[in-house]
């Protein structure tokens, strides 16, 4: 369970990792104390382990820094749940083992309390009392995530390999 | 069985079978790239994979270009582990000074047919060419850089039929702004935008690039286009003929929707914060004759040796206006050496320009160029989001080079139809 932080429509990855802190990509501790903070200055500081990240349409829009769903992972943040995502964005929160779902977000306001069941695909806003339910990964993408993300994966199988056990 | 789209023929070959729109294909990468900010990410991801390798090292490129050179510590110790990582794979380097990561791709390493992976939403450029080229993000590349292959799903493609002639002062800058405006920066999320037509046919490479380069600011997976005999030129002119292969889509490739333009009565547009689709004509109130305190010539979206061409036509003479910098950053080490070998750079320099080393600069808010609190900047670069050029307390207006002249000269923004 976690506490939902409400975004907007167009969370660009400028607004998610701002490259005036450029310097501190080899830095994921430090980056991740700026994280959406031209966004909302919140967040960084009040982010507990367990939370939600909830945007609106096209969540992640722009460059393909993969540091930015990786400092939103960092502080433990359960999910990111979004109406849409940008594709390199959606791409990268898979990969880095972060589950990305795309859900009605404008049934959950700020501060729910939430829960997530990935296999169920259900999201349970516990203040409303209310299931919001999410279609399955494709199955690839299930399968990077379910092991924990695409290092794991090329550690597990040595290869991309999109059929099998 | 009906034709196939451009994205579709290349992702046949590349997977070796047949596929379609919406197939999940796993791909052989002919080109796979990072740079300095993505770079040391995906080296690490290799390292913790147990692959510190490269599959085709003569076709991995190291660029150094984000932070080139180095305004601090950090990056610059960045730069040193991208080397010596590059040294013990055997990957190419591309270090301070060669310019832009997909400028220097295009003009040296991206073929027509190719699959083309780099660490960079940009790298849809390389669509221009003729290839399949598309941004991912570093542990995507990482994969792609030690196996040689990726996993894609197939994109839908969207059509983009062009025709019409540009009236003058209007490019394919303009094009794009027009574009986006109307599809907005979600619409063409997951897909494929194939360019084609009579306008497109007639567009030099140098123009192509701009259309592609910026399908991601559509949300695009790549923006290809057809390779012909403008292609062949390009190549020939940059002593790689023997690489020109044609590609053309079929006539009866399945399109999941057609966008017909005539580019005959664009006009010059002007994209206003905070995002890309924010486009109105350069006429509309809201932007002719608002202040602008910055004007940036850069980025791999424009700052070809074309598009500083263009600048100094409209500004040859004339003087930026008091209380307006200029910043000209050149895409790339062969655009520099052609402008000043064509005198372009006396011209920018007699205006009043500060010229910057090749690179990406203050285009991703990193340095050489970062606006003050309150400031407005008139760019030709690719994105005006809160934060974009490095302070979240200034505004960033997009436009082609022309208008970015007019403005330099005036103070304002200005419609290069009335200058020149």
């Amino acid at each position: 369970m976690g506490r939902a932080w409400k975004f907007g429509d167009n969370v660009s990855t400028d607004l998610i990792a701002p490259g005036r802190y450029y310097h501190l990509r080899s830095n994921l501790p430090e980056l991740a104390k700026h994280v959406l903070e031209d966004a909302r200055a919140d967040f960084a500081a009040g982010v507990k382990a367990g939370d939600f990240v909830v945007g609106g349409r096209n969540f992640g829009k722009g460059s393909s820094r993969e540091h930015a769903p990786v400092i939103i992972k960092l502080p433990g943040t359960r999910a990111v749940l979004a109406k849409s995502f940008a594709r390199i964005f959606y791409r990268n929160c898979i990969n880095i083992g972060l589950p990305a779902v795309v859900v009605d977000t404008d049934r959950i306001d700020e501060g729910d309390d939430l829960d997530i069941n990935l296999e169920a695909g259900v999201v349970t806003d516990r203040t409303k009392g209310i299931e919001l339910a999410f279609p399955p990964l494709p199955s690839v993408m299930a399968r990077i995530l379910e092991e924990g993300g695409l290092v794991e994966y090329i550690k597990n199988h040595g290869d991309l390999v999109l059929a099998g056990p | 069985m009906p034709g196939q789209t451009l994205v579709e023929k290349i992702l046949s070959r590349a997977s070796g079978r047949d596929v379609r729109a919406g197939d999940i294909a796993i791909a052989q990468v002919d080109l796979a790239y990072v740079q300095d900010g993505t770079g040391p990410l995906t080296f690490r991801q290799m390292e913790k994979m147990g692959l510190v390798k490269a599959a085709n090292p003569t076709r991995s490129v190291v660029f150094i270009d984000h932070s080139a050179p180095p305004p601090r510590k950090e990056l610059a110790t960045d730069h040193v582990y991208l080397r010596e990582f590059a040294a013990r794979t055997g990957m190419v380097v591309s270090d301070v000074g060669e310019g832009v990561c997909h400028q220097v791709a295009f003009e040296k390493f991206v073929r027509p047919w190719d699959v083309a992976i780099g660490a960079d939403s940009h790298t849809v450029m390389g669509g221009a060419m003729g290839a399949f080229a598309t941004g991912m993000g570093s542990t995507d590349v990482a994969v792609a850089l030690a196996l040689g292959k990726t996993w894609l799903r197939v994109p839908e493609t969207m059509k983009f039929e062009v025709g019409g002639r540009f009236a003058k002062g209007v490019f394919a800058k303009d094009l794009i702004l027009r574009v986006l405006g109307d599809i907005k920066t979600d619409g063409a999320t997951y897909m494929a935008m194939e360019w084609g037509g009579p306008a497109i046919a007639a567009m030099p490479m140098t123009e192509r690039m701009v259309l592609s380069n910026m399908a991601i600011e559509a949300g695009g997976k790549c923006g290809p286009q057809p390779s012909d005999q403008e292609t062949k030129r390009y190549l020939r002119e940059h002593g790689r003929e023997a690489e020109w292969k044609e590609l053309r889509p079929d006539p009866d490739a399945g399109f999941e929707d057609e966008h017909p333009y005539d580019v005959s009565s664009l006009e010059p547009m002007v994209a206003r914060p905070p995002q890309e689709d924010n486009v109105v004509p350069v006429t509309d109130p809201s932007v002719k004759g608002l202040r602008i305190h910055q004007v940036y010539l850069g980025s791999c979206t424009n700052a070809r040796y074309e598009d500083i061409r263009v600048f100094c036509e409209y500004m040859k003479g004339e003087k930026v206006a008091k209380g307006t910098r200029l910043i000209v950053v050149p895409a790339s080490k062969e655009s520099y050496v052609r402008s000043m070998k064509e005198g372009l750079l006396e011209i920018l320099l007699d205006a009043g320009a500060t010229i910057n080393p090749p690179g990406c600069g203050a285009c991703p808010g990193v340095h050489l160029g970062i606006p003050g609190d309150g400031e407005n900047v008139l760019s030709t670069t690719n994105r005006n989001y809160v934060g974009r050029m490095g302070n979240p307390a200034a505004f960033t207006y997009l436009a082609s080079p022309a208008t970015a002249a007019a403005t330099a000269m005036h103070g304002v923004i200005a419609d290069p139809r009335e200058v020149g």
